[in-house]
């Protein structure tokens, strides 16, 4: 019998507020140098007091409303203290047995279909500062800090432990980072904006905490990582550690951190300098979005989508806003060649949606709806825009590239003197063809294909050259 | 009008850390008068040491929001006083600047933490000077040094700036010679600040009134029992029926929870202590540890060799309080107890309109009098409920034993400083 695997998720995401969660720094600090975005409270300095940014409580309530959970009239910050160079006050404001949000619930399309993952709690708190390290951790000069991360506002999504597989791990991940991109909260595209630690047993035997994940796939991969180390050790009948091991993404692998750092006792008490956060009413006053689930059954009913076009569709806000501006060419076409030629593409360059210029892919649905181009060739068309993009270039329109290439979908005389070149070298294959050999006549096919540069409709094709066969015949 | 002045007073008690020999000021109420502030208070482009050699050096890049009000009031910022380190004490000898003296008499300690507040208003450095008070810190040192002290309700005078040793208790509050003077300073310095979340929209704008007539004061049993001087209890009975004599009407009470609170107090102010301090590192200011060590090394050195004792033994309780296993037997507890010295006030407060007492069971020290720790702290045990309970007290010159200055502390209900503030400046007036 398999053995039960139990997982349990705690998210941080960094929400994308304007400003810090304490103080009214900028959090736009991806283009500028380290230590810019930073004043006396985020820094921590003697004296300094935190004020709440409410903007920053209205985006946690909205994914608390989303995730179902029950939010708390009055909760409250307390300290979580801890020594580190990046945590300047020494202390975290965080939330801790009062948090803002109970008892939720996402549903997630798990391995035996869709599956409801309990939410335990969603808690507000401070991101620390970083710490950058020059030179490897043996030889290291020094350490440098950079405050300009300290007091982003975070959200910490815990899950109970629902989750049965890594892969069902990382769909959870996915349709949570959808949920949030829809609420307008959290810009996943971001450095370092989720961050996920992991608990993760096989049933009957310790859990173990996996820290340090910080990417999706990276997930799946701990996970992956850990259910075979810990199969093994049982497999051996040796006992499986109750520890914390830290995510190497760079070897694919966990470690275990036996380090004094790790056993903190953190002290929790709450914040003197705030009063407790009272939010009643607040949440009855927020307009939820479009949710992706709400999204998935409208893409079925308004476009026509299948189910599993729909569902991958709506797996990302830009995703889908996306198709919907290229739907209005051809519901089906764009729905086809989004989710089975585009997003292939992109995944194989590491490009997000936003690396396909919208009127260019209306521009080639259009050709392909006319049938002015074959398949192979809008597909060689997407590998010629996103490679400019790739370069930095600006891509050229798929009318021109059909023209400047002469991709244009060749008709049938054009086809039927291909055919009879084709016959006319091709005498060895054509009496395999007589002889009843029928790859003889994919090969046949082939080699037009290749002369007319996949220009030619492959079932037109097919058909005219069995014709000119049986003909010949 | 706008102007500037020369500061230079021959500092014989030691009164300041740090002196601004050429201050200009701007117009306003305070045009001119001469402020000294406390050394926990942030002042920009002035140091800022809290009496601790951790901090030397550190210049603060922002004012506190009660520096800004004295700058746009006026005020001329003269210096920075001394004070026992983070104000962790009762006598102002805790400083790594070494101690005040009492100006009234040299072989004594001026009370604490507030004491180089108290002494350059008593020694008349300055008008008028801004302490801080987390257990007493502003009202012992003006009971020993024979001047007025207010600690304000609990969020009416905005917090940022003033650098924490134990936030949910301390507030910042005026010192001068007279209660006009204190009345004055507080005007200026209370209301709401958008800096501070636990402040409160309640400025203060009164003129102190004489009449007290009908006025119903407790007086608690426990000021005037076991552990107060029998002199200074006495000279506070008499100055309670000066106080009858201008018609106000004394019925005596109790503060039970008086038993709990000074160990709440200790449990509370140490526990924020703990953490409030952890960010004295070395790393982004303070003297630096330039030696090459693993940072929880150089981490533990400078803050083994930056902090005084008494810090470091409140750090330590601190720590202790909130440690998982203790916390429900520490800090938890002291914050029931808490609950109930507010209980017994709010209770109290409906029978009468002020509590008066004894501001200290004693008169002050003489230096290095008090060298057992716990000794030092059972001398808080008539200031703390006030910042227990977040009331305002005020401490009002009322006589002398042993030719040393004792205080009447009068306690009032939340928001209630006018009326504080009127009694005791009708007793000032009373008796002048």
């Amino acid at each position: 019998m398999e053995d039960e695997i139990i997982i349990g998720l705690e998210i941080h995401c960094q929400l994308n507020t304007k400003s810090k969660l304490f103080c009214s720094c900028s959090t736009d600090f991806r283009d500028n140098d380290p230590n810019t975005h930073t004043c006396p409270v985020c820094l921590g300095l003697p004296g300094t007091m935190p004020m709440v940014n409410r903007k920053a409580i209205e985006y946690a309530l909205k994914v608390g409303k989303a995730l179902n959970c029950e939010v708390l009239d009055e909760s409250e910050f307390s300290r979580k203290n801890y020594f580190y160079p990046d945590l300047d006050k020494a202390y975290q404001i965080t939330q801790y047995d009062k948090p803002l949000a109970v008892r939720g619930k996402l549903l997630v399309d798990g391995d035996d279909g869709e599956r409801e993952i309990r939410i335990t709690r969603i808690h507000v708190e401070e991101d620390p500062g970083r710490s950058v390290h020059i030179g490897t951790t043996d030889s290291g000069k020094y350490t440098l800090v950079d405050y300009n991360r300290s007091g982003i506002p975070l959200i910490e999504i815990v899950t109970e432990p629902d989750l049965r597989s890594p892969k069902e791990a990382r769909k959870f991940l996915n349709k949570l980072r959808a949920t949030l991109e829809y609420l307008n909260v959290f810009d996943s595209e971001k450095e370092g904006s989720l961050r996920v630690d992991a608990n993760i047993s096989i049933k009957g035997n310790e859990r173990v905490e996996v820290k340090n994940i910080s990417s999706y796939k990276g997930v799946e991969k701990a996970l992956t990582f850990e259910v075979t180390r810990q199969r093994n050790l049982v497999r051996r009948g040796q006992p499986i550690t109750r520890e914390t091991r830290h995510f190497v993404e760079a070897r694919g692998i966990t470690t275990s951190s036996r380090s004094k750092e790790e056993e903190n006792d953190y002290r929790y008490f709450p914040e003197p300098d705030l009063l407790p956060l009272k939010v009643s009413g607040w949440v009855e006053k927020i307009d939820l979005p479009e949710l992706p689930d709400a999204r998935r059954e409208r893409f079925i009913s308004q476009y026509g989508c299948s189910v599993e076009h729909a569902k991958t569709l709506t797996g990302g806000l830009k995703l889908a806003e996306f198709y919907e501006k290229t739907a209005s060419v051809d519901n089906a076409l764009a729905a086809t060649w989004t989710s089975d030629y585009l997003l292939g593409e992109l995944n194989y360059r590491d490009f997000s949606i936003d690396a396909m210029p919208v009127e260019h892919f209306r521009n080639l649905l259009k050709l392909l709806k006319e049938n002015a181009i074959t398949d192979k060739s809008g597909v060689e068309i997407l590998r010629i825009i996103l490679d400019a993009v790739k370069e930095g270039n600006i891509p050229e329109t798929p009318d021109s590239i059909v023209k400047r290439l002469g991709l244009a979908k060749i008709g049938g005389g054009e086809i039927g003197s291909m055919i009879s070149n084709v016959l006319a070298e091709q005498s060895d294959a054509v009496a395999d063809y007589y002889a009843g050999k029928m790859q003889a006549l994919n090969f046949l096919v082939g080699q037009v294909m290749k002369k007319c540069r996949g220009r030619a409709d492959p079932g037109e094709l097919n058909l005219m050259l069995r014709e000119a066969l049986d003909k010949k015949e | 009008m706008a102007g500037a002045l020369l500061f230079r007073p021959n500092d014989t008690v030691n009164a300041f850390i740090t002196t601004i020999p050429d201050v200009t000021y701007s117009d306003g109420v305070l045009s001119g008068v001469r402020v000294a502030v406390k050394d926990n208070i942030s002042t920009k482009g002035v140091e800022t040491t809290c009496a601790s050699r951790i901090l030397k050096g550190y210049i603060p890049p922002y004012d506190a929001h009660v520096i800004s009000l004295l700058k746009d009031a006026g005020a001329a910022i003269v210096g920075k006083t001394n004070m026992d380190e983070f104000g962790m004490g009762t006598t102002t000898e805790n400083s790594a600047y070494g101690p005040t003296l009492n100006p009234r008499d040299i072989t004594r300690v001026p009370g604490g933490s507030s004491g180089g507040s108290a002494a350059a208003v008593a020694a008349g450095y300055v008008d008028l000077a801004i302490g801080s008070d987390t257990g007493g810190s502003i009202r012992c040192p003006a009971a020993f040094c024979g001047i007025v002290g207010l600690k304000p309700t609990y969020g009416r005078v905005s917090r940022f700036g003033l650098i924490a040793y134990a936030n949910s208790l301390e507030q910042i509050g005026p010192m001068a010679r007279s209660v006009t003077g204190v009345s004055d300073l507080f005007s200026v310095i209370s209301g709401q600040d958008k800096m501070d979340a636990t402040s409160v929209d309640r400025p203060y704008n009164h003129i102190p009134s004489p009449d007290i007539n009908g006025l119903k004061i407790g007086i608690p049993d426990e000021f005037f029992g076991r552990g107060v001087r029998p002199e200074v209890a006495d000279t506070v009975r008499e100055a309670v029926m000066t106080l009858e004599s201008l018609g106000a009407v004394t019925v005596p009470c109790s503060i039970p929870s008086m038993k709990y609170a000074l160990a709440a107090y200790y449990v509370t102010c140490t526990s924020e202590a703990s953490s409030n301090l952890a960010r004295f590192d070395g790393v982004r200011y303070g003297p630096g540890n330039s030696n090459r060590k693993s940072w929880h090394d150089a981490y533990s050195e400078i803050r083994k060799t930056g902090f005084g004792e008494e810090v470091r033994r409140r750090i330590m309780l601190g720590t202790f309080s909130l440690a998982a296993g203790y916390f429900g037997r520490y800090y938890q507890k002291a914050q029931t107890a808490r609950q109930m010295v507010r209980d017994d006030f709010s209770r109290i407060f409906k029978d009468v309109d002020i509590i008066a007492g004894p501001t200290m069971p004693d008169i002050a020290f003489t230096l290095g009098e008090k060298s057992d720790p716990l000794q030092m702290y059972l001398s808080d045990i008539l200031t703390v409920p006030a910042n227990l309970a977040g009331v305002p007290a005020i401490s009002v010159p009322c006589g002398t034993v042993d030719k040393m200055p004792v205080g009447l502390q009068l306690i009032g209900r939340l928001f209630d400083e006018e009326r504080i503030i009127d009694t005791a400046y009708a007793y000032e007036q009373g008796v002048s």
